[in-house]
């Protein structure tokens, strides 16, 4: 059930946690951000390293925004913000090319790109620009770990029907089913976890008593 | 007992005929058996296990979905059976069963069931199902090609030969028509089906028989098989090997059986032609500009995505008469 915040209203830490690893998850809710999804998650180790970089940078753009939001023009808001997230993934990127060159050389050129992400800009515009800043952290760090909770999952599936092995340990012989590494495999993937995704918070719905969201166009209208 | 029943509304078309989708997939299903019966003799019958194992990962996947969604068990209606059974005729004859059945059981859970069952997928199960195949099993879907035994003596074991559209890709055509020479001229090889190629697709002749039994039972029409001949016609008109096109490969099994599924292509005649045309020049550009020898499975596949576009540019028009209101 998709969070619903009224206005001045205050939502609690676990509250915004919960909703961006959960009920809003970035990929499996959301929507959101499916390219580098599909592109960096045909291993666990990719996956991981990206989604802690966007973690990273949603967490800071988001409090930087939360902080200056008085001063930004709404006009120009969205070049604002877009400088604003560059900045810090420009300073990302040079921290990991200057003390983590191997692993800068694999996934240089993903983490640049975290500037389009639109998972990031899309939580400046909702929340970090209506929000004070520790709700604004709050928010970036649910939605920060809710899209690398997403890129691992991927990234386990891919790796092991893909390539055999599950974080670089070795499974299976051989590659079982190459379908899966190539970026045809990856939307396979992400809409089969969708769909368990959403299997399973109908299931924890139900369990709590709650009534499970209603199911769109189910049975038709019979009289 | 209240005497109300519900009304229910369904979408239309409430027109009723005799023939049902299962009469329909068995008849198809049965005129294939010709192609099945040359395939096992010419390649050995090792090939009727590839071809069973793609069935029955069909059915297993099909029933199974069928459970997992509580709806009436499908597999009766005969299509699973017929989408196992086409996609391991455009098999090589030396895959292994294990292959075919993970096609099989791919291509109706993610190519149909996952859509909703008979009647809403996009895309041909069987194609999808070869598709993830040739995506997750690139050697042995490009290199099983199993050498065709002759009429008499014993079959040729272990021996594999590259397909005559394999050969004109990497030779030139000369090459190509060097291979076929034997077992009577390289006409007598295509049109007869002793050459290599898919368990099912060999024998332009055999095929031809299945297609027009299915015509006099009026399951499908020419439209869709003459403009996908057309389209590739036009395309290698200029290659200098026309004749090998249009004879070679899976076209013909493709154009008949494949292209035709009432599912995955267009309702009107307008958007039939268009979509034939639109296949057989893409099965062309595949096989000379493209990655592979044989283009049909993707040309399927690319022309169903355009379906839904040729259903709504080639609408029937109603007619307007004189002085009737607008």
């Amino acid at each position: 059930m998709p969070m619903v915040l009224l206005e001045g209203q205050k939502p609690g830490a676990w509250q915004l946690l919960k909703n961006g690893i959960f009920s809003e998850n970035p990929v499996f809710r959301l929507a959101l951000s499916l390219c580098p999804a599909v592109a960096v998650t045909t291993t666990v180790a990719n996956g991981w390293i990206l989604g802690v970089a966007v973690l990273l940078v949603q967490v800071l753009s988001s409090g930087t925004v939360a902080l200056t939001r008085q001063w930004i023009l709404p006009q120009v808001r969205i070049p604002v913000y877009t400088i604003i997230i560059a900045v810090w993934v420009s300073a990302i990127d040079m921290t990991l090319a200057a003390f983590a060159p191997a692993l800068y050389a694999q996934v240089g050129l993903y983490v640049k790109l975290i500037v389009a992400f639109a998972i990031i800009i899309s939580r400046l515009e909702v929340f970090a620009s209506r929000y004070p800043l520790v709700p604004s952290l709050w928010d970036a760090t649910g939605m920060g770990l809710g899209f690398l909770l997403a890129l691992l999952t991927i990234g386990a599936m891919r790796e092991v029907l893909g390539n055999g092995s599950l974080a670089g340990i070795r499974l299976l012989p051989g590659k079982p089913l190459l379908f899966f590494a190539l970026p045809a495999g990856g939307f396979f993937s992400i809409a089969l976890l969708m769909a368990l995704f959403n299997k399973l918070e109908r299931m924890a719905a139900t369990r709590h008593g709650r009534p499970a969201a209603p199911r769109a166009a189910a049975g038709g209208s019979h009289g | 007992m209240s005497a109300t029943r519900p009304l229910i509304l369904s979408p239309g078309p409430h027109l009723h005929s005799v023939e049902s989708t299962s009469r329909i997939m068995w008849w198809v299903n049965g005129s294939l058996a010709p192609a099945v019966a040359w395939g096992a003799f010419v390649f050995g019958p090792r090939v009727l296990l590839t071809i069973l194992g793609s069935i029955a990962g069909a059915v297993v996947a099909e029933s199974l979905a069928a459970r997992m969604l509580r709806r009436p068990a499908s597999v009766g209606d005969g299509s699973a059976v017929c989408t196992g059974l086409l996609l391991s005729l455009t098999l090589p004859p030396l895959v292994p069963w294990w292959i075919a059945f993970l096609g099989g059981a791919f291509g109706i859970l993610l190519g149909k069931m996952i859509f909703g069952g008979l009647g809403f997928n996009l895309f041909n199960p069987a194609m999808v199902g070869r598709a993830f195949l040739m995506a997750s099993f690139p050697l042995p879907m490009t290199a099983g090609w199993a050498a065709p035994r002759p009429w008499f003596g014993a079959p040729l074991d272990a021996v594999t030969t590259p397909t005559p559209l394999t050969t004109l890709r990497e030779h030139g055509l000369s090459a190509a028509m060097q291979s076929l020479s034997g077992h009577g001229g390289p006409w007598n090889s295509l049109l007869m089906g002793f050459r290599s190629g898919s368990i099912g697709e060999v024998s332009m002749v055999l095929i031809a028989l299945g297609a027009a039994v299915m015509l006099v039972r009026g399951i499908i029409r020419l439209t869709i098989p003459l403009s996908v001949m057309a389209g590739l016609a036009a395309v290698t008109a200029f290659s200098g090997a026309p004749g090998l096109h249009l004879l070679s490969g899976g076209l013909w099994l493709g154009a008949f059986y494949i292209a035709t599924d009432y599912v995955t292509s267009p309702s009107t005649q307008g958007g039939r032609i268009a979509f034939g045309l639109l296949v057989g020049v893409l099965t062309g550009v595949i096989r000379m500009f493209g990655g592979y020898p044989e283009g049909i499975c993707y040309a399927v596949l690319l022309g169903n995505a355009m379906v839904p576009a040729f259903n709504l540019w080639f609408r029937p028009h109603r007619r307007v008469l004189a002085g009737s209101p607008s």
